[in-house]
């Protein structure tokens, strides 16, 4: 097993709110979450909104405290750093968003915003090698040097969007989390991205943390899965192991709940969508968080929570979990 | 299609609005009918005009846009009808669904009383029978204990509770039809298949006509009868779902349909793309189909000539409406 970029153990990201009545309160939009990144691999984070997935971007990122756990990157714990120690990581680690247009710098040439990072990072590079590299990286991404003068406004949302991943790119990162970076564009255009981060992928050998409301999105590029429910781990690991054979429920509900484009099998559609709601995070369930929707829960789930468990392949948490396959 | 007039027939309509560069012509003469107790999914790209053929029906349509051609809901004609007659029709003859339930429900009323004030406004119902038929109208778009939610205020409620309160107040009044607009698209995908559900259960038992604006086929294939896929502001094929799915004719239709990643199909390396972009809508339109720059079959004629959208028929007796040079694409 090759040695992990990325090393998360146990991370709980915590929000001091005001509960019912003005009583303050602890909202943990992260709790105990851990997993690991190889070099060159894609981990796909899903769960519902409000589940987690941002906030453990931003606590990766260090854009949020963290509360407890470790955050590795290399081998180096940057949890609990401080901001001039989190410099380098600032430049390994780079992120691009759901809304291009709202990301970038209206005021910025395409150019500008693709250079900034090298602005940053490399001052002493003469400007027209800057430039030089900004005008590669846009070649890369498909847009090319002719847009190097141009807008943001004057450019499409998918054109936006590769500019947001040049400029991710520019100052070769090793790993990149795109959170919902593929959701706002329109189907044509969502796959010509995908196979953009692909090909990037499989050139630079970049690692990527891809957070999707979109299952067929996240299984399309993932070869690792991560499924959060109320900041918790509900299962995790292989991707293709998980979705051919999911062992938690709600992983289950959430691949069953997408909408697959054949009316056959729609119609058919037998298995009821998740009842109820999500609970308040402030007011979670005791024991599985995911008990007071699920439809195996016994009264175990309300007392004990489900340690993480199972085979080389994929880890679940819960009591009752769904059968693994007869060989 | 059947022998019953439609409820909704759509006749060579078309949107252009004036603005400072110069006119956007963002529907291009498009025409469909619905029948009474049918659905029709419109689906498209953003600016492919199936949102504007939408507001354009329910005469919402802001004062740069000029609206050509006919809609007509159950014989009436809506395009050029007064402010006073749609203000009416709306509401009672046709609903709305919008994309945001959060938007389009009064935060400080009870979402009982929302209900109540419709029926008291339009049909000048007496608080006793407003009550009874908003809770018969809940239970309808399965609001579970609607005595209780009867009195909370939209913030207390779920997304998907909210969105179907929003389609409950769209029904409360019996229209015949129902026009929702991405009504799942901000939606979590667990929220949006109750919400989906729901859409089936009213048009079964209601009768209600539906036309569900949306960019995703995968919700169409479960809620809709047919589908007419738009693209530059014209529809490009109209099916019965179940042939539009199993064999899409239009070259646009097959390439939207293999761009997107299945969760019931083997993993693929690579995504299918439609390389490059729709076309502005600016400006005078040019001669050729609008999809042909894009097209991976496109021919000669293909950009020269607008292909008419046409019946066919295939060999298994189906019909469909295609606007497409080729006869079969490879």
């Amino acid at each position: 097993m090759s040695r992990s970029l990325l090393q998360v153990e146990a991370l709980s990201v915590h929000f001091p709110v005001r509960g019912r009545g003005g009583a303050p309160a602890t909202l943990r939009a992260v709790d105990e979450v851990g997993f690991t990144i190889a070099p060159g691999e894609t981990l796909g984070v899903v769960g519902e909104s409000g589940c987690g997935k941002s906030t453990l971007a931003r606590a990766l990122l260090r854009l949020v405290p963290v509360a407890s756990g470790t955050i590795r990157f290399d081998g180096t714990d940057y949890s609990r750093t401080d901001e001039r120690a989190l410099r380098p990581l600032r430049r390994a680690m780079r992120m691009v968003f759901q809304d291009p247009l709202a990301s970038l710098n209206p005021r910025f040439t395409v150019r500008q915003a693709v250079r900034e990072p090298l602005d940053i990072f490399e001052p002493r590079r003469p400007t027209r090698e800057r430039d030089r590299l900004a005008d590669a990286m846009l070649d890369r991404v498909g847009l090319g040097a002719a847009y190097a003068e141009r807008y943001p406004h004057e450019l499409s949302g998918g054109q936006n969007q590769r500019v947001s991943i040049a400029r991710a790119l520019v100052a070769e990162p090793r790993l990149v989390i795109c959170d919902e970076a593929v959701s706002a564009l329109d189907v044509s255009i969502q796959a010509q991205i995908l196979n953009l981060l692909a090909d990037i992928q499989r050139d630079t050998g970049i690692a990527l943390l891809f957070i999707s409301h979109d299952l067929s999105v996240v299984r399309h590029l993932s070869r690792r899965l991560l499924v959060l429910y109320l900041g918790r781990t509900m299962e995790c690991g292989d991707a293709a192991t998980i979705f051919a054979n999911p062992r938690h429920p709600y992983t289950r509900s959430l691949i069953d709940a997408v909408p697959v484009p054949d009316p056959a099998i729609e119609r058919a559609r037998r298995a009821p969508p998740l009842p109820g709601d999500l609970p308040s995070p402030l007011a979670p369930p005791s024991g599985c968080v995911f008990r007071t929707r699920c439809p195996r829960a016994s009264s175990v789930c309300a007392i004990t929570p489900p340690p993480l468990r199972g085979g080389p392949g994929a880890l679940f948490a819960c009591h009752h979990p769904l059968e693994e396959p007869t060989p | 299609m059947s022998a019953a007039p439609p409820i909704l027939s759509v006749r060579d309509l078309s949107v252009r609005f004036a603005t400072r560069r110069g006119s956007v012509e963002a529907v291009r003469g498009v025409s469909f009918e619905v029948a009474a107790g049918r659905s029709l999914g419109l689906v498209g790209e953003s600016g492919s005009g199936k949102s504007q053929t939408c507001y354009a029906i329910m005469g919402l349509m802001p004062g740069n846009a000029t609206v050509g051609g006919s809609a007509r809901l159950e014989g009436e004609q809506l395009v050029g009808a007064t402010r006073a007659r749609l203000d009416a029709l709306r509401g009672r003859r046709m609903g709305l669904v919008f994309q945001d339930p959060m938007t389009a429900l009064t935060p400080h009323m009870t979402v009982g009383a929302q209900l109540c004030e419709i029926l008291a406004y339009h049909e000048g119902a007496g608080s006793a029978e407003a009550r009874r038929r908003a809770l018969e109208i809940m239970e309808r778009v399965r609001i579970t204990d609607p005595e209780r939610r009867f009195e909370m205020y939209p913030f207390e409620l779920s997304g998907g509770m909210r969105q179907r309160i929003v389609i409950a107040t769209a029904l409360v009044l019996r229209p015949a039809l129902l026009i929702a607009d991405e009504p799942t698209t901000a939606l979590d995908v667990t929220v949006q298949a109750e919400v989906l559900r729901t859409f089936r259960a009213v048009v079964e038992h209601t009768g209600t006509s539906l036309v569900l604006v949306t960019h995703d086929l995968g919700v169409v294939a479960g809620a809709c009868d047919e589908v007419a896929v738009m693209y530059a502001g014209r529809i490009v094929e109209r099916a019965a779902t179940a042939d539009l799915f199993h064999a899409p004719a239009h070259p646009y239709t097959r390439a939207l349909l293999a761009c997107r990643p299945r969760l019931d199909d083997p993993p693929v390396a690579r995504l299918r793309t439609i390389e490059g972009q729709p076309p502005s809508l600016a400006g005078r339109e040019d001669d050729g189909c609008a999809f042909a720059p894009r097209c991976g079959f496109a021919q000669a004629a293909c950009h020269s000539q607008r292909p008419a959208l046409l019946t066919r028929r295939a060999a298994d007796g189906t019909t469909r409406e295609v606007a497409c040079h080729l006869d079969a694409p490879p």
